[in-house]
């Protein structure tokens, strides 16, 4: 599966990836550790190729790119065809996919300012899991007292969110339930609150607002394949349409298709969502969706 | 019979009548200056000439000591007789953030041993980041009789018990105030141990609490004190139990409800809305712990007079907030969670034309995967709508040098501006570049700032900036900025009325610690760690400086030689012999050099007392 076309939403040009180290080779459907190896630097430390791009990022785009996995690449297996690979299991599919699409990342410390202090570096060591079962958690060091927030309100709130080991991807408060949605082609993940919604419908048209943007060079319901995804008529009808297949991760750790169950049987079991290509969904040779996406 | 002595016995003889410059009898004197109750006219007032230094002296009945080691309770004592309030604040600011270490000090009981016997008649006392056990709440109680008024904020050190003796003995108790303290909370019925017969509570705040108070006990209580004005309860407090409280309390002005998050029937939700109907004198609420958002409008009828609204605790959306907010049009002070995010802020600009103070706090600061929350466009516009905004408290994950120079522009009369962009060392996301400029803009255009907190990428461009413009600020803090001792250099060579320095993980060293030997004098405290300092840095400037107190907590397995964590601070009480053996204190004293010619002593120019 190419990824070199889902980095147009970013104003990447398609042919050359503007990745800045010359070592990083990256190509489709082969395996390349090295490519996938990336490396640390504190965020908007990006090379300068990359200028425009970050401006239709939304918000924490940059987290999401600058903080590297160290180490550990044996564990992103990444691999071209998701349907091939036995052990592949989706998690890795969208941690592959997301490192691709923060592959332009790498960063130059000799670009830094010189940088305060031990701790700051212990900060940039930081590790993020992607999926949220940090690669190297031993890794993940925190600044002390940073955020500068009180004991009082770290551990009001922190009562608040009861955060598990084994499910990090849901965050329930009271007041709400936040669960991660990934969209195969997007380069990071998205939150959203089952709470707020009251229906599948209503999700459903959150998350066409979401990801609108990523929802490039589809043949779409229109038929008509379209260079820029920016624009509202893109808007993909989850639910029904064809393009797309809204699934979700049950307490069981099962892949579910979204809409059999009661909504509010379906809140209580959800605990991630996946907005799936229809093509991964039944199987299709990811070929053919290459030329799909070509026709831009 | 005055209980404090009388004065002609203990000051020196006066010159007689006829040679007196001042007119008045010493009597109308203190009459006339007690009604002074500003410390800083105070502190004017006492340096005209003797006369007016004793008058003030002796017509002063609040002391505000902004550094408990700055002086010591006996030469409060010995300056201020008729002292009948008082407010101590301790530790640096720092251990809010687990930055200093447990035992560090500012143990409030050596005060209360000297107040014991020199204030027999104190009324009240409000405690901020100090030490504070259950032996010392409980001599507190015994020993003060007329005791009224005890605020705890961000203390330590004590628990329920101790609340249990304060409720026990004080048998004149109008205030009762426990916020964000480090408590032991042992549940227990602290608030049972008021008497059946007492009535006289004016404010009741316990939110800190996470265990269950006797909710019988807390009914009666409210029913009884007909003067409450303001009630803030923790969390356990149910919807059904405040609307029983709140039938008997119409008067309150603040509250602090419970949780909202239990299920409500018709009839009761009917019930809580009247109830609140009839809540139009509130100021202040907050509160509203695990709010279950479909019962928000039941708050509405109380919030047309609302001036300050604290939903730091209530996880609120966008669309809740805008809800709420059009029906609060007095609102002058919000404190928000991040959860609301832009579209919520949004809604404060279009809803709030009369704020003043805007608090963003983060619902999640710690998880790096949380990629929402507010950004730039959130502040941005608030800054349209809200043209009085003089006071922002802002916690992102986003900035840029534009958005901070457009919200400037549009509030240009900022006092405290306080931004954590909380990816420490962040540059501008759009362009890449440090965060200069925007600092840069706050100062340049906003002459009456008095408190900045910096954040993101830095250079020393900077501190320059704020060294050139920032010429009324008082506090500085600053983190995982800057590039080299010149940065530091220029603020304490530019901020004349620079009185708060905090610095962490930054490149400043020596030269910079060191360029500000004459400059710590006029100023209540630096500290520094986590930076380039050296122990033989901190003991030169102990040496020259023979009335700061330097103090240096070393942290485990650290080099000898490098100075982790440094508080310098003046005071007229010398070097403190109460500090654990993890806080070195470096003095002239302990350097063994001779000192400078200075006399110790309370020197009025020098009082630390008012801040």
């Amino acid at each position: 599966m190419s990824m070199r076309l889902e980095h147009d939403y970013i104003g990447l040009s398609s042919e050359v990836p503007p990745m800045e180290s010359s070592d990083k080779k990256f190509s489709a459907g082969g395996l390349h550790l090295k490519a996938t190896e990336l490396r640390l630097g504190l965020p908007g430390s990006e090379s300068p190729e990359r200028e425009n791009g970050n401006s239709q990022l939304s918000i924490g785009a940059k987290r999401g790119f600058s903080v590297a996995i160290h180490g550990g690449s044996a564990n992103w297996v990444f691999s071209g065809s998701p349907g091939s690979e036995p052990a592949f299991s989706p998690r890795a599919a969208n941690a592959g996919k997301v490192i691709t699409g923060s592959d332009s990342v790498p960063v130059s410390k000799d670009g830094l300012p010189q940088s305060p202090k031990p701790i700051a570096q212990e900060k940039k060591n930081q590790i993020l899991g992607v999926n949220g079962h940090g690669v190297a958690a031993a890794s993940k060091a925190q600044v002390v007292g940073w955020p500068p927030i009180r004991s009082f309100r770290k551990n009001t709130m922190a009562s608040h969110t009861p955060k598990n080991d084994d499910d990090a991807e849901a965050k329930l408060g009271s007041g709400f339930l936040y669960i991660k949605v990934s969209m195969d082609g997007a380069p990071y993940l998205r939150k959203v609150d089952l709470k707020t919604h009251g229906s599948y419908t209503e999700l459903s048209s959150a998350l066409e607002k979401m990801f609108s943007c990523f929802t490039i060079g589809q043949c779409g319901s229109h038929g008509v394949p379209s260079r820029d995804g920016l624009s509202e008529s893109r808007l993909i009808d989850l639910l029904h349409g064809s393009e797309y297949v809204l699934t979700y991760e049950d307490k069981d750790g099962d892949w579910m298709l979204v809409g059999d169950v009661p909504w509010k049987m379906f809140t209580d079991s959800c605990r991630r969502l996946r907005i799936m290509k229809s093509s991964e969904a039944i199987g299709l040779a990811p070929r053919a969706m290459e030329k799909c996406k070509s026709r831009n | 019979m005055d209980p404090y002595s009388k004065r002609k016995k203990e000051l020196p003889e006066r010159p007689p009548e006829s040679t007196r410059p001042s007119p008045f009898p010493d009597e109308v004197l203190e009459l006339v200056l007690g009604l002074l109750k500003s410390n800083k006219d105070r502190s004017s007032v006492s340096l005209v000439c003797k006369d007016w230094y004793n008058a003030e002296s002796w017509s002063r009945t609040h002391v505000f000591i902004g550094n408990c080691y700055s002086v010591s309770p006996e030469i409060v004592a010995r300056r201020f007789p008729k002292i009948r309030s008082v407010t101590l604040k301790g530790k640096p600011r720092f251990s809010d953030f687990n930055l200093v270490p447990r035992n560090w000090g500012a143990d409030i009981q050596s005060w209360l041993v000297v107040f014991a016997s020199k204030y027999p008649f104190l009324e009240e006392l409000r405690l901020k980041r100090m030490t504070v056990t259950d032996e010392s709440l409980e001599f507190l109680a015994l020993n003060f009789p007329n005791f009224k008024a005890l605020s705890l904020l961000s203390c330590d050190g004590f628990s329920t018990d101790g609340l249990a003796a304060i409720a026990t003995h004080c048998k004149n108790l109008t205030e009762l105030d426990i916020q964000e303290n480090g408590i032991d909370d042992k549940s227990g019925n602290w608030l049972g141990c008021l008497p059946e017969n007492f009535s006289s509570l004016e404010v009741l705040n316990f939110a800190n609490l996470n265990s269950d108070v006797n909710f019988d006990a807390l009914e009666r209580l409210v029913s009884r004190c007909k003067s409450l004005k303001v009630l803030k309860v923790n969390k356990n407090i149910s919807l059904e139990q405040l609307q029983r409280l709140l039938v008997c309390t119409p008067q309150l002005t603040e509250l602090g409800t419970g949780s909202i998050s239990q299920e409500l029937t018709e009839r009761q939700y009917t019930e809580l809305e009247n109830t609140f109907k009839h809540c139009k004198n509130l100021d202040t609420l907050s509160g509203l712990w695990e709010v279950m958002t479909p019962y928000l409008p039941v708050l509405y009828p109380a919030c047309t007079n609302l001036t300050f609204l604290n939903l730091s605790y209530a996880a609120l959306q966008g669309l809740e907030l805008a809800n709420l907010l059009r029906h609060c049009p007095q609102l002058r002070r919000l404190w928000v969670l991040d959860t609301v995010e832009d579209k919520g802020l949004e809604a404060v600009g279009s809803n709030c034309p009369l704020l003043e103070e805007l608090r963003v706090f983060p619902a999640d600061p710690f998880d790096e995967e949380i990629v929402h929350g507010v950004t730039e466009a959130g502040f941005v516009a608030v800054s349209y709508g809200c043209r009085r905004l003089h006071y922002v408290l802002y916690f992102c994950r986003q900035m840029t040098n534009a958005a901070v120079a457009t919200i400037v522009q549009n509030c240009p009369n900022f006092t405290h501006f306080r931004l954590c962009i909380m990816n420490p060392g962040q540059p501008d996301y759009m362009t890449n570049e440090p965060m200069d400029e925007a600092f840069g803009a706050v100062v340049k255009t906003c002459s009456k700032l008095q408190r900045l907190s910096v954040s993101g990428l830095l250079t020393d461009l900077t501190f320059e900036y704020v060294g050139r413009y920032a010429k009324n600020l008082e506090t500085l803090s600053v983190a995982f900025a800057g590039t080299s001792d010149w940065g530091m250099q220029c603020v304490l060579g530019g901020c004349t009325k620079l009185r708060k320095l905090e610095i962490r993980d930054c490149p400043f060293g020596n030269a910079a610690l060191l360029s500000g030997l004459e400059k710590y004098e006029s100023m209540r405290s630096l500290w520094m760690s986590s930076c380039n300092v050296t122990m033989n840095g901190c003991r030169l400037l102990a040496r020259e400086m023979p009335r700061l107190n330097v103090e240096v907590m070393k942290e485990e397995g650290s080099d000898d030689s490098q100075a982790d964590k440094v508080y310098v601070y003046r005071s007229v009480a010398g070097p403190r012999r109460d500090a654990p053996p993890s806080v070195l204190t470096l003095s002239v004293f302990t350097e063994g050099t001779s000192p400078k010619c200075r006399r110790w002593g309370c020197n009025p120019y020098f009082c630390d007392m008012d801040g």
